[in-house]
């Protein structure tokens, strides 16, 4: 698995915590901040953080379409903030989606810090261990298209999500030290590596 | 379920690391602060500067000005209270700010004890000079330490200081013996446990960011080379010639903190920061770093 290149878009937020997760599950983190990076690596990692700031912050060293183009190819998971610029149908112009993903997010939907909760969840591709999640004034995602695969739910809400090339959370895997949802993502990008066509729902 | 644990609150610390939470004072700054990129406001009816220039009593904030930032923005709302003045915490939580900061830049409220902070469900950030001054806020709750700098003056030399003392602090006890580390938690008058996680692990248990002081791109770098994992602008934005540029100016300079030609170039074009006042020629009476212990 080590052979294995894994960025985490490093503008603003967790990302050092998503680079120590990769390293736990087995594959190589390297922080992007530069466009001409994205070459190196095989999946890409959106933190979480604030979706504003990484979408004022698309256009200075990486571009809005450098991601598009990458995401041709190759997996991208985004958490929280990733999540939200994932999704699409945000009207907002602080917020500038990569629209990959069929799915309407709320953001700020559950209110401010104080309702910010840790749950345990069941993993679809897991199910025998829960995993403890920490949502963080977490978005919530509210329509998914007929090709989003749920693979888990806390209160009959989507909250881990897959479709084609793509994986979503609307909370935190990175700040749990169990590299179950990152061992699963290395194993996505290895199968796109290794030519298998994604399975779609 | 369940919410207000210690890993919520600093969750909410890890989310804010790499950006810049800057001050603002009524809704059109919050505003230009949010579409500039920042993570985060601080809500206060005056900036430092301004506090230092007027004198009087420095209260927390009136809830209406706060509420109405937190409308006009979708970033997380930070707001101060008065160290030791639990109450006013209270009120900062029930109305929903996201962070609570316990401030020296505000008037102490009591000048022997800091609020409980483990009570509370939102998470508070504290100042503080040195490693015995950031654990006992750790040990009473606080999910995130920031240095005290000089707020108000413009000056780094004060938060340089912090900084330095607190990291160098954190790798002596890294190189210490297990039997030294209970005579040094009675030096630090620190929480053995806590300073026991510190050796081991080489680092605060929760976030460590920069305050007081900074008021360039540059000193923004300084901060982040030394150590801090992001930084607060209080008075250095809008007390300049050029709140907007110069708040962009700093989000990028976080971001690429490590990249020279990057702060070469968001430092060019721009006017003058704020004029600033040197923190030597400070009075001791009138040096915000000195309150809370």
């Amino acid at each position: 698995m080590s052979e294995l290149n894994i960025g985490i878009l490093g503008i603003q937020g967790a990302y050092e915590k998503h680079a120590l997760s990769i390293t736990l599950a087995g594959a190589n983190a390297e922080i992007i901040k530069y466009r001409e990076q994205l070459d190196q690596i095989d999946g890409l990692i959106l933190p979480g953080g604030e979706s504003t700031t990484m979408s004022k912050m698309m256009g200075f060293r990486i571009d809005y379409e450098d991601i598009l183009a990458f995401a041709e190819k190759k997996p991208i998971f985004g958490t929280c903030a990733g999540l939200i610029l994932l999704g699409k149908g945000i009207d907002d112009p602080r917020v500038h989606q990569f629209e990959l993903m069929d799915v309407s997010v709320a953001r700020n939907a559950y209110g401010s810090q104080k309702y910010s909760f840790v749950d345990n969840l069941t993993l679809a591709f897991d199910k025998e261990n829960p995993f403890h999640a920490v949502f963080i004034r977490a978005p919530q995602i509210e329509n998914i298209g007929d090709d989003i695969c749920v693979l888990a739910t806390c209160n009959n809400t989507p909250v881990l999500i897959e479709s084609n090339l793509y994986l979503g959370a609307s909370f935190h895997p990175e700040l749990t030290p169990d590299p179950r949802i990152h061992k699963y993502f290395i194993q996505k990008i290895m199968e796109v590596k290794n030519g298998k066509t994604p399975e779609s729902a | 379920m369940k919410k207000g644990t210690f890993e919520v609150k600093v969750g909410l610390a890890e989310m804010l690391k790499g950006g810049v939470i800057m001050d603002v004072t009524n809704v059109d700054q919050a505003k230009i602060a949010e579409d500039a990129g920042a993570s985060s406001v601080m809500a206060l009816e005056r900036i430092p500067a301004d506090i230092r220039a007027h004198g009087g009593i420095s209260r927390m904030s009136n809830p209406e000005m706060i509420l109405k930032i937190r409308e006009a923005v979708s970033i997380p709302v930070m707001a101060k209270c008065r160290i030791g003045h639990f109450a006013e915490a209270q009120i900062l939580q029930e109305i929903g700010v996201d962070f609570i900061d316990e401030s020296e830049v505000l008037t102490p409220a009591d000048e022997e004890n800091h609020i409980w902070k483990q009570d509370f469900n939102v998470p508070f950030v504290c100042g503080c000079r040195n490693l015995g001054e950031a654990l006992r806020r750790i040990g009473e709750g606080a999910a995130m330490i920031r240095t005290k700098g000089e707020p108000g003056t413009g000056d780094i030399v004060e938060a340089v200081r912090h900084m330095r003392g607190v990291t160098a602090e954190i790798r002596r006890l890294s190189t210490l013996d297990k039997s030294e580390l209970m005579a040094t938690a009675k030096i630090l008058g620190a929480p053995f446990a806590i300073v026991e996680w510190v050796a081991q692990n080489g680092k605060l248990p929760v976030p460590n960011f920069a305050a007081g002081g900074i008021a360039t791109p540059a000193d923004a770098s300084l901060m982040m080379q030394l150590g801090a994992e992001a930084v607060f602008v209080g008075s250095g934005i809008f007390k300049s010639d050029d709140p907007k540029p110069r708040a962009e100016a700093m989000v990028k300079a976080i971001t690429h903190y490590q990249d020279f030609a990057v702060l070469a170039e968001v430092s060019r074009g721009l006017k003058d920061a704020m004029v600033g006042i040197s923190a030597s020629t400070l009075d001791e009476n009138e040096k915000m770093a000195k309150r809370g212990w």
